[in-house]
């Protein structure tokens, strides 16, 4: 009966195994439809904006985190609640920026990559590129423009995986129509 | 020690050891709670819609080709056998080997199901010449979809890579078949797997 409980810790990878090999097969996908890897990174990010406009309300729903005061707040909440709920790992928040708009994400181990390996002809490829654009639709959502994007990447070559993000300002409320 | 099944039909415990060696069982409520574990099945179910979302739209654009709805679904469904094939290796590989074609396909509702959609299959029909009916009265990936007959239509194509999973992992347990899926009240949906006698 013990074995019930391997199952189910079982049943938790087995599920991350589903999403990543299910990302993957999206690559490979999209590497087959589109002949350059610059295109791939664009879908890639045009999709993971489209999840992440979605994702930040589970995400707002589940972690009943409040409205952040600033940006190193904000960063935080990635870091270690969002990250964490999502994929399971807390990256750390590291290189600020002298004007405090500008942060690195360092991922020791990064979960979409498992089982991955990039073939010689695709030295461009951002193979994790749908995580910025799910960052970037998520925060858009929550009145911040941020500019994301991969400085490091462990697939090619790298020791970590760092993402660097940006604030560039603040989106205001749209006014309706007929107050312009 | 046992274990209760939800009535949702989700299987979420962990085992909490008490000092005198007694063992309860502690479930997590879906609900709540779930902060500490890493929520997969949320995050498949988002890259999910937004692969079958961008299949359909690409249609029209990628090279001029003019991709209809049948190609659209074997896209979706040859990227569902890949992963299928791959999720079945790693799944069973330490499990021993299956009697028989039945036995499979009771793995299948039962332990492949709950692992890639958080619940076993609630009915099984066979012919016992080769034919295999799987109902899942509350499909996890058609739940996100109004259960109206408006949406009846566009069902399938959340279907596709689902059928593929399951293609592929009976390919790799040595079993040769076809699936269809076949909606007719939403959530509910019917796989059929068809087993290709050479």
């Amino acid at each position: 009966m013990s074995r019930q409980s391997n199952r189910t810790t079982d049943s938790k990878k087995m599920n991350s195994e589903l999403f990543t090999l299910t990302y993957g097969a999206l690559v490979t996908q999209l590497c087959k439809d589109y002949e350059n890897d610059e295109e791939v990174n664009k879908q890639l990010d045009k999709m993971g904006y489209n999840i992440g406009v979605r994702l930040i309300e589970d995400f707002l729903a589940r972690s009943s985190v409040g409205r952040c005061q600033d940006f190193r707040e904000t960063a935080d909440v990635i870091a270690k609640v969002a990250f964490k709920m999502y994929l399971g790992i807390t990256p750390s928040v590291t290189n600020w920026s002298p004007a405090g708009d500008e942060f690195s994400l360092i991922l020791e181990s990064n979960p979409l990559v498992d089982f991955v390996e990039l073939p010689d002809n695709h030295n461009s490829l951002v193979y994790s590129n749908l995580l910025c654009g799910v960052l970037r639709g998520a925060l858009e959502m929550v009145q911040m423009a941020v500019d994301v994007k991969f400085a490091q990447d462990s697939l090619r070559g790298d020791n970590v995986t760092e993402i660097r993000m940006k604030f560039i300002k603040r989106i205001e409320e749209n006014l309706p129509a007929g107050d312009e | 020690m046992f274990l209760y099944i939800l009535p949702t039909g989700s299987v979420a415990a962990s085992v909490v050891r008490k000092s005198r060696s007694v063992y309860i069982v502690k479930f997590a409520n879906p609900n709540k709670g779930r902060k500490i574990d890493m929520a997969d099945d949320v995050l498949f179910e988002f890259l999910h819609m937004e692969i079958v979302s961008h299949i359909y739209k690409d249609q029209a654009s990628v090279g001029g080709m003019d991709k209809d709805r049948a190609t659209c679904v074997s896209t979706l469904e040859g990227m569902g056998f890949r992963v299928g094939q791959g999720l079945i290796e790693r799944f069973t590989k330490d499990s021993p080997s299956f009697k028989d074609d039945l036995d499979v396909m009771k793995f299948i509702c039962k332990d492949f199901w709950i692992n890639v959609f958080r619940k076993q299959i609630d009915n099984l029909r066979t012919n016992h010449q080769g034919t295999y009916v799987l109902q899942d009265n509350k499909f996890s990936l058609l739940t996100q979809i109004s259960s109206g007959k408006q949406y009846l239509e566009d069902a399938p194509k959340y279907l596709a890579y689902s059928c593929g999973l399951v293609r592929g992992a009976l390919s790799n347990l040595g079993m040769d078949c076809v699936v269809t899926a076949d909606v007719s009240v939403m959530p509910s949906c019917k796989f059929q797997v068809v087993i290709q006698k050479i």
